[in-house]
């Protein structure tokens, strides 16, 4: 596709974002759509972590609480403190941020697959910490009403309409966030630690402030996609953040494509419609529930795909050899030995 | 200090059940530097395994004499076969393709295939914890102040043997050979003559079997079993292997019982609900500090 074409359908599909509320007034359809939207965001961040720089975490549901739990904690009646939601967003991600960083940091030294269990550990550790300091958050009852967010001239207890805007413009944010820092120097640095972490320090990149980089920014989209969720949920519960939460944004990135924005774009909107729509409606057309098939779906998903099409279902040529590389960096080194030089 | 040695007591058995996890664990990671996450899941499948073919034999109480002994190689050899064969058949359809892959891929069909289990294990029981019938009569005895269960004895002793027969099989048979020769140089093998293939779905096969074994036991122990509990006994059995050194056959025993004792101890003097949280931050320390575990370094043979 040319430039001047992939601009003209990113704004298409812009425009059609913006006018779902108008076309589909469905207030179900609309609680979904606002879903969906945050979990594209969620899909984005860990993006960021496991498709550009290369670290699998398993435990990105823990920043996605923390970001809530902040919300619940320092914006209702709590603790009657009330920050306003837009300050929260902003708050929320420096929180976030910070705990990714500092769970990075000792965990820098680690191989591949030890660290993915380290931020598992880490995944199980937040939301049963949250739930047993059931002083400070209610353990399994959870924490809300929440305050909801204050603009002029808008009611946001009326419909999900205004919280849709909302995570449409986070998601434009981050989407734009997204694409330029993968061009930028922090961005070509993430991509040469993934393909090769030894090679890439000897070409003088500091690997530790390059990984901590994408933890910190990764965990900062979740901890944003958290206010705005609960916000819109107006209660936050540590049942919210299991370790399928964290298993079922990986199945978005994996099915979409890792480290390809459109992949994980189009994946995660594809599974957030399977698992919120399509079974339940399905499930009562046919008199049997089908949501209890939810966790082999993403099981499906997560095997299928690494065996039979690592790049995802969008992968294209020119994304192809990149998501192989994460997946097959052998073939890659095998082809750019013969000549390929971009 | 009687509560201490009681603790200790119970840690020693619960530990017991996660050693015979952790055993599967460091046996494929010792080999193909897998972490196969869906070990947890085959482990919880055994006791599912166990408990059906119980129902089959019509058995839903305690038992006495012949019957019992029947009762227990039935369900015990049954639950390990079939697992034995559900691992191999998880090494032949998820793993094997991506043997040569970097090592995030097939954790990633590791994690699939783990949720598939569980997905099928909820689908076929319930979602809620089914009874697993008490088959050995409950007695216990009094050390002073302390009390042993029979079932407890059993565990551990149960689990003493299988380590013991794993590790002469290791190392006195020629199959033992290759798996270590495997573990050591894969290429290297193959050119000595070494079916790799085999060698691995044994490793399998074997490594499964403990599993079922395992989920056999910790239902007559605990009396109930539920699909989910896979993943926290999985987790705190990979934790255990690594404690005690990945590769590390005594490792992963004795990284069990540690687990075992960490956990019973946790329950006792801080609270249940923070037994989870203790042990996982276990796991991310020995994991950050000493990645090689107790045993690694002393000991550095593989499988």
């Amino acid at each position: 596709m040319s430039r001047r074409r992939r601009t003209l359908s990113l704004y298409a599909v812009f425009i059609l974002a913006l006018l779902i509320p108008l076309i589909d007034r469905n207030q179900a359809h609309l609680s979904f759509w606002t879903d969906a939207a945050t979990f594209v965001m969620l899909a984005l961040g860990l993006n960021i972590v496991v498709g550009f720089a290369g670290l699998l975490d398993l435990g990105y549901a823990a920043f996605f609480a923390i970001g809530s739990y902040s919300y619940a904690m320092l914006a209702s009646t709590q603790f009657g403190i009330h920050i306003p939601f837009w300050a929260m967003l902003f708050l929320a991600a420096a929180i976030a941020a910070t705990f990714g960083i500092l769970l990075g940091a000792p965990t820098l030294r680690l191989r591949g697959d030890y660290l993915a269990i380290v931020t598992l550990g880490f995944g199980e550790i937040v939301p049963q910490t949250f739930l047993n300091l059931s002083q400070y958050t209610n353990g399994p009852n959870g924490i809300g009403p929440l305050d909801p967010p204050y603009f002029p001239g808008v009611d946001f207890s009326a419909s999900s309409v205004p919280y849709y805007y909302v995570a449409l413009g986070l998601i434009i944010i981050t989407l734009w966030v997204s694409n330029n820092v993968r061009s930028s120097r922090i961005g070509r640095a993430w991509m040469a630690i993934r393909e090769d972490e030894l090679a890439a320090r000897h070409m003088g990149i500091n690997t530790t402030f390059t990984k901590l980089a994408a933890f910190g920014m990764g965990a900062s989209f979740s901890g944003i996609a958290g206010v705005a969720y609960s916000a819109k949920l107006n209660l936050v519960s540590p049942d919210q953040f299991q370790f399928s939460v964290s298993v079922l944004i990986l199945s978005m990135l994996v099915l979409g494509g890792m480290g390809n924005l459109k992949g994980v774009v189009i994946g995660s909107l594809l599974l957030s419609f399977v698992n919120n729509f399509f079974l339940p409606q399905a499930s009562t057309l046919l008199h049997y529930d089908l949501t209890n098939y939810r966790l082999a779906i993403y099981g499906f998903i997560l095997m299928g795909i690494m065996l039979f099409r690592p790049q995802g279902l969008i992968g294209s040529k020119s994304t192809e050899k990149l998501a192989e590389s994460i997946v097959h960096p052998d073939q890659l080194g095998a082809e750019s030995a013969e000549g390929s030089v971009n | 200090m009687e509560v201490i040695a009681q603790q200790v007591v119970n840690g020693i058995s619960l530990g017991a059940i996660y050693a015979l996890i952790a055993l599967g664990y460091t046996m494929v990671y010792g080999i193909i530097e897998l972490i196969n996450f869906a070990h947890g899941d085959v482990y919880t499948l055994g006791s599912f395994f166990a408990l059906a073919i119980l129902s089959l034999l019509g058995v839903t109480d305690v038992l006495h004499g012949w019957p019992l002994v029947g009762a227990i190689v039935l369900a015990s050899l049954g639950a390990m076969i079939l697992c034995g064969i559900t691992g191999v058949l998880i090494e032949r359809i998820a793993y094997r393709r991506l043997r040569h892959a970097p090592r995030l891929a097939p954790l990633i069909t590791a994690i699939g295939v783990s949720f598939i289990l569980n997905n099928i294990m909820q689908l076929w029981k319930g979602p809620s914890p089914v009874n697993f019938p008490a088959l050995i009569p409950n007695t216990s005895f009094q050390l002073g102040a302390i009390s042993i269960s029979n079932k407890q004895i059993i565990v551990v002793v149960l689990a003493v043997l299988m380590m013991l027969a794993l590790h002469y099989f290791v190392h006195n048979t020629k199959m033992g050979k290759a798996m270590r020769a495997t573990a050591q140089d894969r290429d290297a093998a193959q050119l000595m003559g070494i079916n790799i293939n085999t060698t691995i779905a044994v490793t399998f096969l074997i490594g499964s079997a403990l599993a079922g074994a395992a989920g056999f036991v910790s239902g007559v122990y605990y009396g109930s079993t539920w699909f989910a509990n896979g993943f926290a006994a999985g987790l705190k059995a990979f934790t255990a292997a690594v404690l005690g050194g990945i590769g590390n056959i005594a490792g992963a025993m004795l990284g069990g019982f540690l687990i075992g004792l960490i956990e019973s101890l946790t329950t006792q003097f801080i609270s249940d609900q923070w037994s989870n949280v203790v042990v996982f931050s276990v796991l991310v320390l020995v994991l950050v500090f000493r990645p090689s575990g107790l045993l690694g370094e002393s000991l550095p043979e593989k499988v």
